[in-house]
């Protein structure tokens, strides 16, 4: 009987060989299809298995995982949602990640390379690896002022440390609760991710570093610095400050603010123009600088140049190609120059710095599973905007506007404050964008600020009354 | 396999101390996986697993030892085989026990009792009766003097879950007994009781079951009044499936039949026409049997029914490639995803933590152990020894096969248990006989029996008594 038990065996043989290829097909050869195919919940699982690392606002985690009962190991939960929307976005099961949880995802997850000696740790101890923590460079007091300051109004704030490039605070309003759109419940998600884009206010949009407006008044300190850097021009120089001015080659009028001329027959200082913001006398200022002076004084602010901080930043622009009515306009802030909140804080920074633009920066350190340190980030140097003399010299114009000018709602008491205030019209008939651009302390500041309000009224005071008040308020916070 | 003079054998070592070694490094392998498992979870070793392991090392000494004292000359590599799977199976379902306690610590539930000290029970009974048979079962040739009586019985086995108040129904098949608090899978102990009837039949019958009446393109055919015994286990295991809604038992049933009436006869005739009737049976029962026609359909396409009855092969597809090459790692996967991980699907919980290559090398193992079996079965010299070793060595096959194969979509999937690792009593107990069987024929295959002249003739073998 052994010749039948012998090919018996043989068959059995040729049933474990069609075992072993079957087996083989499935998990190597159509894994991936199947890790793909719909109904497969372990990528998914997979990534809320991990317990992902939170997001620091100095020692306070405002994003952090919490263990569920659901299938779903790990919930992302955000203390004061709204407030840090800007700066940690989303992190949701139906439409993917936002903000630092994105930029940072492969930090928060454990799948960096900088987590190699954790990751061999935690692969000798068989332990499911682990997120790191990112902690941020925002300013808890500075934030809170921010976003307490901007309730009720549509814009944008943004502070930075002047010296570092460090962002203390960023706020977005109106915003979002980042909790509902990271819960485990895919419909409650899609009705609130649904409700947020059909509200004309877009409280999902990042502003501070993704809505680009015209940055109106406030250029002029882009402008002032050119004039400075021209070498031809110091703050006594005189300039034309007629109640209209006709654009060249065109049968256009610019008007001042107030509709009347600035100073004394017509005849201003640039000090006293700035103060005042006339509008005329820096239209007639650009024209005379001509459209390359004031590019390249843009760009040297940070106008055209991409940065990640390491969230994409919008690019704040400044127009290619100007005839001189354009430049005209461009000197003040109209026609196409296009700057973000985070690039108006830049430019005051910029100045405030001695004339050195510090990178902005959002992420101040990393931290590993073990929350031992491992990666900083440096201050470095975007490039040198203006000369310390001619930055001392503009800040000094800056902190008489605040005093004597158009900006007085950003005085704060003992402390000397340097600001410029800005309408900007964005259309036709769209509603006006107030801005205040400032920093304190004067010498030395430590905060720099740019306030943008969106729908603000038609006249230039609405920088001063809007957006100036806020930035007062951020300034204060970083300061007391 | 006759043999002219009978000669006394020169003295066989043998080879316990090489079986104890295997055992070690069996155990060595449970325990790293049982570490493992722990290491995964992040905590430290629980007493569940220290108390596991202890258990099982207890168990495989007390086993090696009855061996060395009741068996001498067993083969030395089955007993490391089975408790290594048996092993590996306790590693699966200690992890699962560690997923749900999770969850229910999480959700606030009460702690869900640990299956794996249910298994460890199971497998302290399994030794037991390991023990039992090896000391009962002195010589396997006592077994032939049974052959009708433990044909009936376990024909009665089969049919009992149909019976009023003690038959069951779970999860749709109707092949489970339930006495008291226990619940029992009858079929398990029918395998062994109905491959020991057959082997005693099939010895007594197969020369004229040998017989050829006619020859048809050089098959021989065997006489129609022989064609008895293949329709009546035909009839039988189509009785169980339509009856029972148990496609895998019905299947293992009739299959080790044909290829043990094929070893008794030498017959390729009775292949042919088991594979005959097999098709006949298969298109049958998927024209006339609902359940079967809807397994065939989730076979072919599972994933029109992902959700529906094709959920379980979906889910368990899915774990297993997750697994990939080399697999998450034991306790880093999610096999507690797969429904009935711990029994019907534990392969794929296997796959998915270990990978094709553990997957691979478990059924390497199952293909060793079989092996064993079959080199048994020709090394033995009587002739209900061979077909017993071999069908034993075939049952385990055929089951591997089939579940292994249903889990993993070659074949359609049927619910049987896979031995030695599924979570579940009576497979347990029932593979730990069938290893003491296969243990007890090796010894007399291997043993320099001096005093008994080798009874190579079956059809004349006096059958001595105890």
């Amino acid at each position: 009987m052994n010749r039948p038990i012998r090919r018996i065996a043989f068959v059995l043989g040729l049933l474990l060989v069609a075992l072993v290829i079957n087996v083989t097909v499935i998990q190597v050869f159509l894994a991936r299809d199947y890790r793909d195919r719909a109904g497969n919940q372990r990528i998914l699982l997979q990534e809320y298995d991990r317990e992902r690392g939170p997001i620091l606002v100095g020692p306070d985690p405002v994003a952090r995982s919490k263990e569920t009962g659901d299938t779903l190991t790990y919930q992302r939960m955000y203390s004061n949602g709204p407030l840090y929307a800007s700066v940690t976005g989303f992190y949701s099961l139906v439409y993917g990640a936002t903000g630092l949880e994105r930029t940072e995802n492969s930090i928060l997850t454990g799948k960096s390379s900088l987590f190699v000696v954790d990751r061999v740790q935690q692969l000798f101890a068989g332990r499911q690896p682990h997120g790191g923590a990112v902690t941020t460079t925002i300013n808890a007091r500075a934030q809170a002022a921010a976003f307490n300051a901007m309730k009720g109004k549509r814009g944008a704030v943004v502070a930075i440390e002047p010296s570092t490039g460090r962002i203390l605070a960023s706020v977005q309003s109106p915003s979002f609760d980042p909790n509902l759109l990271s819960s485990h419940d895919p419909a409650a998600i899609r009705d609130y991710y649904n409700a947020l884009t059909a509200d004309p206010n877009k409280p999902l949009l990042n502003r501070p570093i993704v809505a680009l407006n015209p940055p109106g008044s406030t250029f002029k300190l882009v402008t002032t610095a050119a004039a400075l850097e021209s070498g031809q021009y110091t703050p006594d120089s005189v300039l034309p400050g007629p109640a209209t001015y006709l654009l060249p080659n065109s049968t256009k009028e610019l008007h001042n603010w107030n509709g009347k001329a600035c100073g004394t027959k017509g005849q201003v200082t640039l000090r006293q123009a700035l103060a005042l913001s006339c509008n005329t006398a820096f239209a007639w200022l650009g024209v005379q600088l001509g459209d390359a002076a004031l590019r390249d004084q843009a760009r040297k602010m940070g106008f055209d140049s991409a940065f990640q901080i390491p969230l994409r930043v919008a690019t704040s622009h400044f127009p290619d190609i100007l005839d001189p009515a354009q430049t005209a306009l461009a000197a003040i802030g109209q026609y196409d120059v296009r700057a973000t909140a985070l690039e108006m804080a830049m430019v005051g920074a910029a100045i405030g710095n001695g004339g050195v633009l510090m990178n902005p920066y959002l992420v101040q350190e990393v931290r590993g599973p073990g929350l031992a340190v491992l990666q900083t980030t440096d201050p470095s140097t975007f490039g040198t905007a203006l000369t310390t003399a001619n930055a001392a010299t503009l800040t000094d114009m800056m902190v008489n506007v605040v005093d004597k000018g158009t900006g007085t709602n950003g005085r704060i008491g003992g402390v000397k404050v340097a600001g410029k205030t800005g309408t900007a019209q964005t259309g036709n008939d769209n509603p006006a964008v107030a801005w205040f651009v400032s920093f304190a302390p004067a010498l030395r500041p430590k905060v720099a600020v740019a306030v943008v309000v969106e729908d603000a009224g038609a006249a230039e005071v609405s920088g001063n009354g809007l957006a100036a008040p806020v930035a007062r308020a951020v300034m204060q916070a970083v300061l007391n | 396999m006759s043999r002219s003079v009978a000669s006394p054998s020169p003295p066989q070592p043998t080879r316990r101390l090489w079986e104890l070694l295997l055992l070690v490094f069996a155990w060595l392998i449970g325990l790293l996986g049982f570490l493992q498992v722990q290491w995964a979870n992040g905590e430290g070793a629980s007493a569940q697993l220290w108390v596991t392991v202890t258990v099982v090392g207890v168990l495989a000494l007390v086993s090696h030892g009855v061996v060395q004292w009741k068996a001498r000359y067993a083969d030395p590599i089955i007993l490391p085989l089975a408790t290594l799977l048996t092993m590996l199976g306790l590693i699966m379902i200690y992890r699962l026990d560690v997923a749900a306690a999770h969850k229910a610590e999480i959700n606030g539930n009460p702690l869900p009792s640990p299956d794996v000290y249910a298994q460890l029970t199971w497998f302290t009974v399994a030794v037991i009766l390991f023990i039992a048979v090896l000391f009962v079962v002195r010589d396997h040739r006592t077994l032939q003097r049974y052959t009708y009586t433990l044909g009936l019985l376990g024909l009665v086995l089969l049919v009992l879950p149909l019976a009023p108040f003690v038959g069951t129904t779970i999860n749709g098949a109707t092949l489970w007994l339930r006495v008291g608090g226990f619940s029992f899978q009858p079929a398990e102990a029918a395998k062994i009781l109905l491959t020991i009837f057959f082997a005693g039949y099939l010895v007594e019958k197969r020369d004229s079951l040998a017989l050829v009446r006619t020859n048809v393109m050089g098959v021989g055919l065997p006489r129609g009044k022989d064609l008895g015994p293949i329709l009546i286990a035909w009839g039988v295991s189509l009785a169980i499936l339509v009856l029972e809604n148990d496609l895998g038992t019905s299947m293992l049933f009739f299959g080790l039949f044909v290829c043990m009436l094929y070893i008794a006869t030498q017959r390729r005739s009775w292949l042919i026409l088991g594979g005959l009737l097999f098709l006949v049976g298969a298109v049958l029962s998927y024209v006339l049997v609902s359940h079967v026609r809807i397994r065939v359909t989730v076979w072919l396409d599972p994933w029109t029914y992902s959700d529906t009855s094709g959920f379980q092969i979906v889910q368990s597809l899915f774990g297993l490639a997750n697994g990939g090459m080399l697999g998450s790692g034991l306790g880093r996967g999610f096999p507690n995803l797969v429904p009935f991980a711990n029994t019907d699907f534990i392969i794929s919980a296997l796959g998915e933590e270990l990978g094709v290559t553990g997957l691979v090398a478990l059924l390497l193992v199952y293909a060793l152990l079989i092996e064993r079996g079959l080199r048994t079965a020709v090394s033995v010299k009587d002739a209900f020894g061979q077909l017993l070793a071999a069908g034993l060595s075939i049952v385990l096959a055929l089951q591997v096969f089939v579940i292994v194969g249903g889990v993993t979509r070659l074949i359609p999937l049927t619910g049987l248990t896979t031995p030695f690792l599924s979570y579940g009593g009576s497979s347990l107990v029932a593979n730990w006989v069938i290893v003491a069987l296969l243990l007890r024929i090796s010894d007399r295959a291997r043993r320099p029996d001096i005093a008994t002249p080798a009874a190579d003739d079956a059809l004349t073998q006096v059958v001595r008594r105890l």
